[in-house]
């Protein structure tokens, strides 16, 4: 089957019921997107197919569209090129460990694309689903705030 | 190695007099140098000055041999060496470096010393420093005890001292000026007529000098730092916030395979039979092989993690049965045997007053407390890399005992502890679970079955928490006398499992006798002057093995002496807070009571209507740490509304990294104290996954203000201090809301938060 990962279209020859996480990250390469729990707890696994987050861990390739578009933290910003929530999360610096911060980020990008001012209770209640285990929460409530603000400006 | 062990046995775990016994020899031995590991394999024309700093023409290394579970150490470590080595930390290359005994760490053993830290005298200095010496016997190179900056804070800056007055040298003798004449900045040594040379174009003539002496003294005053205090990027911030962090669990490598196992959900529990058939046709699956390193059990090698979880779940296991006790009611039970039984007597390192004739001369106030044994669970599941060559072991992971490692690595192999390279990468969080290596003796035994071949054993999150040798359960017994509304008699008595030693033990092969510190640290060493004061140590028998946990014996110990001294000030009908401080008798812990007091307007504990507020304090890791939490009673249950966090870290190095730590350890303690335990089933955890083990989630996160205080004179680390105040401080203002005192973790099981 073909996927588009960040971009580029990809071949893949795996068992329809592989996640997509592991077609991601053990087929292709793509490993911003992590391994936590494999069973929809943590969030650490999060992509965005065809724009809304999605935990990679519980979509099997086979039930995806042929072609379907799937973004990786990767795809969402580089180093050099950085998406505004990326940039939040560095001014903040949120990560510590930073393993759930792919996760964290690119359910952050999904909920400002759908809603560019959100407020307190909704990023509670948005961001509840992504597990921290080193607390880095009073930054991630943070940094979404200062993101929202630098897309609003944009 | 008889002496060695003698010393070691002693020091580790007892103290003083027989530390004071230990010291011809050990220092003997610990004062031979080491040799530097960066000698061997330096190309033509590149400098390596110690073991911290290499420079060549192309760039400048530093080595940063603590490892990173997430506190920021490879960041802090850089700084210290930048700040006298002149760079822009940003612009170097940062690596731990192939793991070597030069890396001892002189600081993790020091608080075993039965001295508790507020106490400064010489004979304590003195007593703590010997702590190196059996560390740097065993070739300790160990990351934990929050003492990666205690330790590395003058050997990193020295470091970056020697290295940059080094090339000074040679630039002096290139320009034909004296090296005192030369300044330098950014990477550059400047020339009086403002000429300036780069370190890189140094390098090769700065590699034929003796590296120049300096000395402690020799480096700058805090007041002319320009990193080290000064708020910095995390070296690591950028690749975090973009996915391109390599943890080991993301390493790739040409031809690799990926591994999965299911081992015996009873830790040390043999493997008896299997049945391997049914996973033997399945797509991706290339080998299956039995385990006996680490725990028994059966591996799938595939082509693809998922293949190779997918494939050890189809395999039929006959389990044998390990040698504790199944259920957690028989653990509690040989708990509850142990407590206050002579025969389990461990030790009494505080003993004050007369505590039996005030206990006799009224009728004691007395109470209960438990805390269950916990899971690590870091986000990133265990994991490692492993090729086993012709004649050397390549081993990938993230780590905090790489000499370790090693050396149990060449064991199972049967090869020199030379033969094994171990590459210590980035790891997404620890918790002390990675001060274990279960899951590296497995991975070696797994990539014996495929020479030559890479293999990348994951632990599937099942796997990892059913492995995990958890913070031991604890039981407490307390006991308590108040008079003339002041607490007057405290005497508190604490059972769970020795942990250091069994842990020495598992890794080493060593036996260490003597008692356990670990199960009344945070209890028996806070700085409270209380007329009749004991703090007793009963030391269960070994149950299922166990292993540290973040702040380690203070995290239960934390709960239990300030909650119960909490009730004692109640009953003595005294304010929480002016009560402690009332009590104290240490300066600096006094000051952070007072800062917390003032930081979060304290004005008693009752806040009107369903609200209140509780105060709970810990000295741990030599940090006194105070905090203040804030709470209502809602309809949709108790909500964690505000949250004070004051510290004395004696000097801040790295304070945005610092705050982030001790919210961060603020955080883990509310999460296992509301949400997380782990109860034995049939010899294993009945939570093995994120919806039974919760931890905190982002709504229940208090709003959280943290103060730093620098009173103490001495660095600190502070990967660990603000957790052992959390749990009581929560339980004291829940108790103050609406009356219920808890006296048990998690809180979930005894009110509903919101
Ligand atoms: S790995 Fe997908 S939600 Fe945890
Ligand atoms: S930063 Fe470590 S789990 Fe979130």
């Amino acid at each position: 089957m073909k996927l588009r990962v960040n971009g580029q279209d990809m071949q893949l020859d795996v068992d329809p019921e592989m996640p997509l996480l592991w077609a991601l990250r053990d087929e292709l390469g793509v490993t911003g997107p992590k391994y936590g729990c494999g069973i929809a707890q943590c969030g650490a696994c999060t992509v965005h197919v065809d724009g809304l987050a999605v935990r990679s861990c519980q979509m099997n390739v086979g039930s995806m569209e042929d072609g379907a578009d799937v973004t990786t933290i990767e795809g969402l910003g580089q180093p050099g090129a950085l998406h505004a929530v990326q940039e939040a999360w560095i001014e903040h610096q949120v990560a510590q460990c930073g393993y759930c911060q792919s996760g964290q980020i690119m359910q952050a990008a999904n909920l400002l694309d759908l809603n560019d001012d959100p407020d307190d209770a909704t990023i509670d209640a948005v961001m509840s689903a992504n597990l921290c285990r080193c607390g880095t929460y009073p930054r991630i409530r943070a940094a979404i705030k200062t993101a929202a603000q630098k897309l609003r400006e944009a | 190695m008889g002496a060695v062990k003698t010393i070691a046995r002693r020091s580790f775990l007892i103290g003083s007099a027989a530390i004071m016994g230990g010291v011809a020899f050990g220092t003997y031995m610990a004062a031979r140098p080491i040799a530097n590991p960066l000698e061997d394999g330096l190309a033509e024309g590149e400098a390596a000055f110690n073991p911290y700093v290499k420079i060549s023409s192309d760039g400048i290394t530093l080595i940063t041999p603590r490892a990173d579970k997430g506190q920021g150490s490879y960041s802090i470590q850089a700084h210290l060496i930048a700040e006298e080595l002149d760079i822009d930390p940003n612009s170097a290359t940062i690596t731990p470096g192939a793991p070597g005994p030069a890396y001892y760490n002189g600081a993790v053993l020091s608080e075993g010393v039965p001295i508790p830290a507020y106490v400064e005298t010489q004979v304590a200095e003195t007593a703590r420093a010997f702590m190196a010496v059996p560390a740097k016997l065993f070739e300790m190179q160990m990351t934990g005890g929050s003492s990666t900056v205690p330790d590395m804070f003058v050997k990193l800056r020295l470091a970056g001292a020697v290295a940059r007055e080094t090339l000074k040298e040679a630039a002096a003798r290139q320009l034909g000026v004296s090296r005192s004449e030369l300044t330098t900045r950014d990477g550059i040594v400047v020339a009086p007529d403002g000429q300036e040379l780069a370190y890189t174009a140094l390098a090769a003539e700065a590699a034929k000098l003796e590296p120049v002496v300096m000395q402690e003294a020799d480096l700058r005053p805090a007041s002319e730092w320009r990193i080290l205090g000064k708020p910095f990027q995390r070296t690591d911030i950028v690749a975090k916030s973009t996915g391109t962090e390599v943890y080991g669990i993301d390493l790739q490598l040409e031809g690799m395979r990926y591994a999965a196992i299911c081992a015996n959900p009873g830790i040390g529990g043999a493997l008896e039979s299997y049945d391997a058939s049914a996973a033997e046709g399945m797509r991706g699956v290339e080998k299956i092989v039995e385990v006996k390193a680490g725990n028994a059990g059966v591996a799938v090698i595939a082509t693809n993690s998922w293949y190779a979880f997918r494939a050890v779940e189809a395999i039929e296991c006959v389990w044998g049965t390990p040698d504790y006790p199944g259920n957690s009611s028989e653990h509690w039970e040989a708990l509850e045997a142990s407590i206050d039984s002579e025969a389990h007597f461990d030790h009494r390192q505080r003993n004050e007053g007369d505590v039996e004739v005030s206990l006799a001369s009224a009728t004691p106030f007395e109470a209960e407390y438990r805390a269950p044994y916990l899971a690590h669970a870091p986000m990133e599941p265990m994991n490692a890399v492993v090729q086993i060559g012709e004649d050397r072991i390549d081993i990938w992971t993230g780590t905090q005992i790489p000499l370790f490692i090693r050396n149990r690595a060449a064991a199972i192999a049967g090869m020199d502890n030379d033969a094994v390279h171990v590459h210590v990468l980035p790891m997404g969080g620890s918790f002390g679970h990675r001060l274990e290596m279960t899951h590296i003796e497995q991975a070696v035994e797994i990539a014996m079955a495929m020479p030559g071949t890479p293999v990348k054993l994951t632990w599937s999150r099942e796997e990892d928490m059913s492995h995990d040798y958890p913070r031991p359960a604890a039981l407490m017994r307390g006991r308590g006398v108040v008079a003339d509304g002041k607490v007057d008699t405290f005497d508190i008595s604490v059972c769970q499992q020795g942990l250091a030693g069994p842990w020495m033990g598992r890794l080493t092969g060593l036996t260490l006798g003597g008692p356990d510190a670990t199960i009344t640290t945070g209890s028996w060493d806070q700085p409270f002057g209380i007329p009749n004061y004991r703090v007793t140590g009963y030391r269960a028998p070994d149950l299922v093995p166990v292993s540290s946990w973040r702040s380690v014996g203070a995290s239960t110990n934390g709960f239990f002496h300030d909650t119960f001294l909490d009730e004692l000030i109640h009953e003595a009908g005294a304010d929480p807070l002016e009560e402690r401080i009332r009590l104290c008798i240490h300066d600096e812990s006094r000051k952070v009571l007072e800062a917390v007091g003032e930081l979060s307007g304290w004005d008693g504990a009752d806040m009107g209507e369903g609200r209140g507020r509780g105060v709970g304090f810990c000295m741990s890791f030599g940090v006194p740490c105070a905090e203040v939490i804030e709470v209502t009673q809602t309809e949709a249950g108790l909500r964690l509304d505000k949250a004070y966090v004051v510290a004395d870290v004696g000097q801040a190095l790295d304070p945005v990294n610092l705050e982030a730590q001790l919210y961060g350890g603020l955080i883990f303690g509310l999460a296992h104290a509301i949400n997380s335990e782990l109860t034995y089933e049939n010899y294993r955890p009945a939570q093995v996954n994120y919806h039974a083990y919760e931890g905190l989630r982002l709504y229940q996160t208090p709003q959280i203000e943290v103060k730093v205080l620098e009173n103490a004179g001495r660095v600190r680390g502070v990967g660990e201090p603000s957790l052992p105040p959390a749990a009581p401080a929560l339980g004291n203002a829940i108790f103050a809301a609406t009356g219920q005192r808890i006296r048990e973790m998690p809180f979930n099981k005894f009110i509903d938060f919101a």
